[in-house]
């Protein structure tokens, strides 16, 4: 089983299983997406408090889970890639990052508009919004970082540090700026606690939050496999795939 | 140790013989804090209030100026890649040159802040905490620092980069350090805060060192 997994730590074993691996992850986040949002649009009854607004959750919640959960596999990647030095791991980190800066950029976004209706202000200096506004500067860091180096291993070990260094540093960050100031409604699932949430609601929810997850997935293995291509295009199995063949008999001729 | 005293020592003879950029950044932590009452206006109240926030702010952009320099004269003249190469562990030697940065640039500004304090009219008390939090809070700015210079060390525009690198990682340092001031000014005591930063500084200082002649060691690999 290792053996199988270091099997596909090499760039030219994983590239084909990624390429077979991310239609299906996207055939997947499309259908639940389309399940999950009917379900919360119109399935899902109306919130005595905050009325039709609330329905921003759908995107809302899941998007912010996702900005966190994909910070801690890039971190589990870091690790992974700074111990066994495996090449691939350092790739999909960094294939994960841009996804990563894009959901925790929606989740600020759609945080605002769920915050004007219901708090009257776009912003508030609470700790949730400040840390995912954080967590938004780590992703930026990172990124801005592996692309100011030029050499691909240097850049992928840098970032490594970097990702480990922020990982240590998120819950420390979390926990400084809740002390510092609250007023975000508590969390409405936890996993000490249950759910304080009407069924379909839930339901709706977490469908959501898994085809967000097929969605990260599908676009890390879509990514992975271009930075394989650019990374590697010295090399002859690159030269070797059919569809860059095709691209460079169309070239010639 | 020895190695450890020889590069602190190598270090703060360097600076003093160079004395403008230590002055440079002491400077600029002055003109900062001179320069918010007048953005903000005179009224005493409103200064009294901003005034912990302002000086934190200040210290913590103060000794982000001399972070950039705190690997690349070494690197430069092929030194540090001696210290890579010596039988010393590298670890150690970096924070032989984290204390020397923390000396240079951290420690000044902590004597001169309750002296600009006194500009935002802080009590006694309020003067006290802010100079104890920035005693215990400039060292993790070094710290953290570290890590980020040596990550950018010789990066097309590593300094702009290694500002967007660090001052998220500064967050809790600043929260807790402005924060220990303003809970004194309310009453509530500045203990809690003052041990949660104590307890950053120790964490800090067991995982920077090491996670910084990690990055420097892939910045000398290529």
């Amino acid at each position: 089983m290792i053996r199988k997994l270091f099997y596909f730590s090499s760039p030219q074993n994983f590239y084909p299983l990624a390429g077979k691996l991310w239609p299906l992850f996207a055939c997947l986040a499309t259908a639940l997406t389309v399940w999950g949002l009917w379900l919360g649009m119109f399935v899902a009854p109306t919130d005595v408090q905050q009325g039709e607004g609330y329905r921003i959750i759908y995107v809302h919640v899941p998007v912010s889970w996702m900005s966190m959960v994909i910070y801690l596999a890039m971190a589990f990647w870091a690790l992974l890639g700074l111990t066994f030095n495996t090449r691939i791991s350092g790739m999909l980190t960094c294939a994960l990052a841009p996804t990563g800066a894009i959901f925790a950029f929606l989740s600020l976004w759609t945080g605002a508009l769920w915050g004007k209706p219901m708090w009257g202000a776009w912003w508030v200096w609470d700790a949730r919004l400040t840390s995912e506004l954080i967590l938004f500067f780590l992703y930026l860091g990172f990124i801005a970082l592996t692309s100011a180096i030029d050499d691909a291993r240097r850049a992928d070990k840098a970032g490594a540090i970097l990702a480990l260094v922020g990982a240590l540093n998120v819950p420390v960050i979390y926990f400084s700026v809740k002390w510092w100031n609250t007023l975000h409604q508590g969390a409405s699932v936890s996993l000490t606690k249950g759910s304080s949430m009407q069924q379909t609601m839930l339901e709706a929810m977490l469908i959501m939050a898994v085809a967000f997850w097929m969605y990260a997935i599908a676009m890390t293995l879509y990514r992975v496999r271009s930075i394989i291509l650019v990374r590697e295009r010295h090399s002859q199995w690159v030269a070797d795939l059919p569809e860059v063949k095709a691209k460079s008999l169309e070239a010639r001729a | 140790m020895s190695a450890f005293a020889a590069v602190l020592k190598r270090d703060l003879v360097l600076a003093l013989r160079r004395k403008n950029e230590v002055i440079t950044s002491v400077f600029f932590f002055v003109v900062v804090a001179a320069l918010f009452p007048l953005g903000i206006g005179p009224e005493m109240n409103t200064l009294r209030l901003v005034g912990p926030g302002i000086l934190w702010v200040g210290a913590l952009l103060a000794s982000m100026l001399s972070l950039s320099r705190m690997f690349a004269a070494d690197d430069a003249d092929g030194s540090l890649e001696q210290m890579a190469l010596s039988p010393n562990s590298l670890s150690v030697l970096v924070a032989a040159k984290i204390l020397a940065h923390w000396l240079l640039s951290g420690l000044p500004l902590v004597l001169l802040a309750p002296v600009l304090g006194l500009q935002f009219d802080l009590s006694a008390n309020a003067l006290w905490i802010l100079t104890l939090s920035l005693l215990l809070g400039t060292p993790i700015l070094s710290l953290i620092g570290a890590i980020g210079a040596a990550l950018t060390l010789g990066v097309r525009g590593g300094d702009v980069l290694l500002t967007l690198l660090v001052l998220p990682l500064y967050v809790p340092a600043l929260v807790f350090g402005a924060g220990a001031v303003q809970a004194e000014i309310s009453g509530l005591g500045a203990s809690a805060h003052l041990s949660i930063l104590s307890a950053m500084v120790l964490v800090a200082a067991v995982f920077s060192p090491w996670a910084s002649a990690a990055a420097l060691r892939v910045a000398l690999e290529s």
